[in-house]
């Protein structure tokens, strides 16, 4: 088992004839995802570089394909527009990877997906993978280990460093999802945790935040409430100082909220272990599970 | 991107919301003349990108043209030291010189975009220059908070409930609706992250006037304002800063003396955060993004070494799509280039990690080839602090 994809799960590319789009297509075929076309407007009926057919339009992408995700490429100033189109044709995932949509954009593709069956990951994100059965992103597929440890995480190579201390001590993951970097993002901890919950390959959860927001706070609480499996957090950005945006968007102490301290002490109330170091989350984990 | 008082007050001046008339002034003379045309007394404000101006002696009251002399000469051109610009405080280089206005009641009015709810919030307050972060720590029931209806922006209604928490009467009442509303139309007319004016005051005539402002745009759409890219005043940003933005890499410097040069965000931190607990201090953070190319590498070392407090650098790379024996080469390269005699610790995982510690091994350069991140932080720790 896993969450939200499997090895079934049917994907379209928004953006596949871009640079980006038709690299990392490639990479994800490489892993064995199930890739069954791709969305660029204008370019319906061609072929792309992998052999895919093109379409016009993410409605008839789904109608010709059964495809019941997508990943985005597109820039960001159309990549709201492409994460409304992948709801509108009713896709269960969409994964949005492009960095640097307006927030005043997102505001209103959050607002427009709160009532769609479409669950959106990102933006700004790796994506998901579920190792050996698919791959959903750009993260380097080989770093993976089929397993029993989610990983949810709002980076990228943060996440990667994590998966590869999983991996390297013998353990793998059941799914991996990096949720983005952006102050509005589609899925936050919240969303994943009862999913990982529910999940009976899922072991144990390693929760990896940052400075800004209270997406840790929130998952804190929750995981109080309502996880009764082990969790590991780490948090990045004790040493940001306040005012400054630490390459994400979202990532910026305001007013004096946001700290990585605050988060820190909310979860260790919470009851859940926090790995001090980036360089100990995998022995962390593996201290918990004894 | 943050902009000045003034001209977010020009902003505001355009969505109808009044601002007392002021004049921005870019040399001392200016300044004088500005004070002359506007008249006694009068409001010398010096402009940095930076609050607490008040507090740090930024803002003076001007009775007559010796006085605004003396003020001028005082504040321009030298540094204010407020509790936002650090102990070194910023350069003035523009002053706004502005009408003195008869202030009756002092309030707070802010927006922001409130990440849990994906929507904007107005927060109103009776408590007008006061730092609101002080304000929702002491009393924060004097905070009266509305969010934007999803879809639909903010309604009337809500206006008209923070006009009363704000105990406005009358003509004060109505002005206020109108302040609130035009207020939210600069919110989402020009992308703004923040839009904040404390204090608002309410003068003897019963209008609301913004006396001060603060605007602050959402990057991500200054592409659909490019008239705004021209308020950018590079001189209030960080220069090495603003070097490294040229190369698109993000890097924000610090006090420390361990410089680190990281691919992604996130591990960025991470790095940063480890060689303080390795007893270290970063100097840095500097994201060299996903592509970390030769070209990026050798940028980002340039941006590394322009700081003098720099003793040790650590490059901390997890290849993914980016290739590690790429990353290698081009650290070689720079090295070669740079001639740098400070040590550089290196710590290369993910793809072809193998092949580039070889690489690194096998140039002429000394390299500290660091096979884990915790190692690589204790090593970087070590040679700074020799």
């Amino acid at each position: 088992m896993s969450i939200l994809i499997d090895k079934n799960t049917r994907v379209l590319v928004q953006g596949i004839t871009g640079k980006e789009g038709a690299f990392h297509t490639s990479k994800m075929l490489e892993y064995g995802t199930k890739i069954v076309g791709g969305v660029t407007p204008g370019k319906g009926g061609q072929k792309s570089e992998h052999g895919l057919p093109i379409f016009n339009s993410a409605r008839d992408a789904v109608k010709a394909t059964g495809a019941n995700a997508s990943v985005i490429f597109v820039p960001p100033k159309f990549a709201a527009d492409a994460i409304l189109e992948a709801g509108d044709a009713q896709l269960d995932v969409v994964v949005c990877i492009s960095e640097g949509i307006p927030t005043q954009d997102m505001i209103k593709v959050s607002h427009i997906l709160k009532n769609s069956k479409t669950r959106l990951i990102g933006p700004n994100c790796p994506g998901i993978i579920s190792p050996g059965k698919s791959k959903i992103g750009i993260m380097p597929g080989f770093i993976h280990k089929e397993g029993t440890i989610g990983i949810v995480s709002r980076s990228g190579t943060l996440t990667y460093e994590a998966v590869h201390q999983v991996t390297q001590l013998g353990l793998g993951q059941s799914t991996c999802i990096g949720v983005g970097g952006d102050p509005i993002i589609g899925t936050t901890f919240i969303d994943l945790l009862p999913l990982f919950e529910n999940d009976p390959e899922t072991e144990a959860v390693i929760l990896i935040g940052e400075i800004g927001g209270t997406a840790e706070e929130d998952a804190a609480e929750f995981i109080k409430k309502n996880f009764s499996k082990p969790v590991v957090a780490f948090i990045a950005g004790i040493t940001a100082p306040p005012g400054r945006r630490m390459g994400h968007a979202g990532a910026i102490i305001a007013g004096g909220k946001g700290t990585a301290q605050e988060k820190i002490k909310v979860l260790k109330e919470a009851g859940i272990r926090i790995a001090e170091s980036p360089a100990a989350i995998g022995t962390t984990l593996i201290e918990i599970l004894r | 991107m943050k902009i000045h008082e003034y001209q977010a007050k020009e902003i505001l001046k355009k969505f109808n919301v009044r601002v007392p008339n002021g004049v921005p002034a870019f040399s001392r003379e200016e300044a004088l003349q500005a004070a002359g045309k506007i008249g006694f007394p009068c409001v010398i404000k010096a402009q940095i990108h930076a609050g607490g101006r008040g507090k740090g002696g930024g803002v003076k009251v001007s009775k007559s043209a010796a006085d605004a002399q003396e003020i001028i000469d005082k504040i321009f051109g030298n540094p204010l030291i407020t509790v936002q610009t650090g102990p070194q405080g910023k350069t003035v280089n523009r002053l706004l010189i502005e009408e003195a206005v008869d202030i009756q009641r002092e309030l707070y009015v802010g927006i922001v975009i409130d990440r849990k709810t994906a929507q904007p919030v107005i927060m109103a307050s009776t408590e007008g220059g006061m730092e609101i972060e002080e304000v929702a720590r002491t009393t924060p029931e004097k905070i009266f908070k509305e969010y934007a209806l999803p879809g639909f922006g903010m309604q009337n209604f809500q206006y008209n409930r923070l006009v009363s928490a704000l105990k406005l009467k009358g003509e004060s009442a109505k002005n206020g609706v109108k302040f609130l509303w035009s207020l939210y139309n600069v919110f989402r007319r020009t992308d703004a992250s923040l839009v904040e004016v404390n204090p608002l005051v309410i003068i003897s005539t019963g209008e609301l006037v913004a006396l001060d402002a603060k605007i602050n745009f959402d990057d991500n759409a200054l592409y659909r304002h490019p008239d705004f890219l021209e308020l950018r005043d590079t001189s209030e940003e960080e220069p090495s800063e603003l070097e490294a933005s040229k190369y698109k890499l993000n890097y924000i410097r610090l006090d420390g003396n361990v410089g680190c040069m990281v691919n992604g965000a996130g591990l960025a931190m991470a790095t940063m955060d480890i060689i303080k607990l390795q007893g270290g201090e970063p100097a840095n953070f500097l994201d060299v993004g996903g592509i970390a190319s030769s070209g990026t590498v050798a940028n980002g070392f340039k941006i590394l070494l322009s700081d003098p407090n720099v003793k040790a650098v650590l490059i901390n790379i997890f290849g993914g799509i980016v290739r590690c024996d790429r990353v290698a080469w081009g650290i070689v390269d720079a090295l070669q280039t740079l001639k740098t005699s400070i040590p550089v610790v290196v710590r290369l995982e993910g793809t072809n990690a193998t092949e580039a510690c070889k690489i690194l091994a096998e140039s002429p350069l000394n390299f500290n080839i660091a096979s884990t991140l915790q190692e690589a932080a204790e090593l970087a720790v070590e040679a700074a602090n020799n």
